[in-house]
């Protein structure tokens, strides 16, 4: 009788396993039972700490360089002609789901009671870097335009057509960068529309003019470039209805994580 | 219960409880390795302190890169060639390619940081919710009282010294001795289960940007966020290590009788006197 030793049965499970597994990762099989991590991470943040404030750094803290990552700059010609204007006739919209649909300039926007805070933040990848951000609350814009009550969460929609990088894996198609988020983290006291970083405008390369700052969550969640905000009761009609450029292609929504 | 010194006989071993969580417990590492090696792959440099990136050298202890088709792991001022397998190894088609891990060593075997991360997170929490059961399981049952708690007389260096000296010379316990742990797998399992899992569970939530908000300690405690990244990879390293020599122990002790052990919990104990 040949007895099997643990060896060949390692050897044996190991290439089984190796095959299989590739194909386990396909959206349509484990990949949906594992995206149910999503849900309890989000809700188990959300009950240790709904109300908590993302750490704040003094100034000694700054990264000497902070990484520009994504979009380094929009190619798209509507940017470039506000970019080449100095972002003069700019505009941020603020619609969908509001009475009072309104628009502010990058002066009014500046002109407005600002939070600065110097925090972290957190790339996907892994790397952090510190810096000090200032901007108006986003909820002082959203109490301005008067939410309708059945409002859920709040689009950022991005200037940039993204190409995608390599380093972030899997075969990206070219489309427009979007964000959301929902009204916890909309009214989070450091949910900030920033128009500045570490004293001065915002660079183009981290956005300018205008970059979301939603502290507790991941780097791909601070939208750059952002050019209109919806409010809406369902995140459907945007890309591919995940919430996100990033969602869109297998990322968390709740990137708390 | 006595034990004849002639014959062997077959003893009770694992609870039903040990066994299903220790299996659990392996599906859920086993993924969390492959899948936290595909992560590392997109970022494959460690720092100390709060923050990090490509740029901040003086943090950086840590690299696997590339240079050309040189592939190399980086400590400090350590530069180790490691052509192959680190840094530059070949793609499932066989072309040299530059990336952290090797395919075979990730899950997906594909740069997939966001299904790498989906799977990562609902291992993290098979983990997190087995262990409690297991530790809730030990605690009342006895179990890590009767038998992974070491007595004062297991810890005396001579005893430690022996076992070591039995196990270089491959000579594993028989008879009654068989049915109890030994003081290395009593530190072994111990340690595993009471300090480097609770570890990398508290490191990896030390990554999370939403728990440093709810939770500061968390972070606080390890030194900043890329500390955590850091100390979470030298545990899983730890993790790794213990799993290698635990499947050669098993392996040196008598495969087919360990693994029924922690299959159907029957284990066969040798005559003291063979």
């Amino acid at each position: 009788m040949i007895v099997p030793t643990r060896r060949t049965l390692f050897g044996l499970g190991g290439g089984l396993l190796l095959t299989a597994c590739d194909s386990l990762a396909s959206p349509d099989k484990l990949g949906k039972i594992v995206k149910s991590a999503e849900q309890a991470s989000k809700s188990f943040q959300r009950f240790a700490g709904r109300d908590a404030l993302a750490r704040e750094f003094t100034r000694a803290d700054l990264s000497p360089i902070f990484k520009v990552n994504g979009t380094h700059e929009p190619v798209e010609a509507e940017y470039q002609v506000h970019k080449t204007e100095g972002f003069a006739n700019w505009k941020l919209s603020i619609g969908g789901l509001v009475n009072n649909p309104m628009s502010f300039s990058v002066a009014q926007l500046r002109s407005m009671p600002a939070r600065t805070q110097i925090t972290r933040h957190d790339c996907v990848e892994g790397w952090s870097a510190i810096g000090e951000w200032s901007g108006p609350q986003l909820a002082t814009l959203l109490k301005a335009a008067d939410m309708k009550t059945n409002a859920r969460y709040v689009v950022f929609r991005c200037a940039d057509n993204y190409g995608g990088e390599v380093s972030k894996g899997g075969a990206q198609s070219t489309s427009i960068y979007y964000e959301s988020i929902d009204l916890i983290d909309a009214f989070h006291p450091q949910t900030i529309l920033a128009t500045a970083m570490n004293g001065a405008p915002l660079s183009v390369g981290h956005g300018a003019p205008l970059r979301l700052r939603v502290e507790r969550q991941l780097g791909y969640k601070q939208a750059k470039y952002v050019m209109g905000i919806d409010v809406v009761d369902s995140l459907a009609g945007y890309g591919k209805g995940q919430g996100g450029y990033w969602e869109d292609r297998g990322y968390e929504w709740y990137a708390g994580i | 219960m006595s034990v004849s010194p002639t014959t062997s006989t077959l003893f009770h071993r694992h609870a039903l409880a040990v066994r299903v969580t220790h299996w659990v417990n392996a599906i859920a590492i086993f993924f969390l390795l492959m899948t936290g090696l595909n992560i590392f792959n997109a970022h494959p440099m460690l720092y100390w302190g709060q923050y990090g990136a490509n740029s901040d050298t003086g943090r950086q202890w840590l690299q696997i890169g590339s240079s050309g088709e040189k592939g190399f792991l980086r400590i400090g001022d350590l530069r180790i060639e490691t052509t192959g397998v680190l840094g530059v190894s070949n793609s499932k088609a066989g072309a040299p390619q530059p990336i952290a891990y090797p395919h075979w060593a990730t899950f997906p075997s594909y740069r997939d940081l966001g299904t790498a991360r989906n799977f990562h997170f609902f291992f993290a929490w098979m983990l997190v919710v087995n262990g409690l059961i297991y530790l809730a399981y030990s605690l009342f049952s006895g179990h890590i009282r009767r038998d992974l708690l070491p007595s004062a007389a297991e810890l005396a260096p001579a005893n430690i010294a022996h076992d070591i000296a039995q196990h270089a010379k491959l000579k594993f316990p028989k008879g009654e001795a068989a049915k109890r742990y030994h003081i290395l797998q009593k530190l072994a399992y111990g340690g595993v289960v009471f300090l480097l899992i609770p570890g990398i569970i508290f490191t990896g939530l030390a990554m999370s940007p939403g728990m440093n908000a709810a939770w500061p300690l968390l972070v606080g405690a390890t030194g900043g966020r890329q500390s955590a990244r850091s100390l979470h990879w030298i545990f899983a390293n730890l993790m790794l290590l213990f799993i290698i020599v635990h499947l050669l122990m098993v392996m040196l002790a008598g495969p087919w009788n360990e693994v029924r052990s922690m299959i159907t919990g029957k284990f066969r104990i040798k005559p003291e006197v063979a």
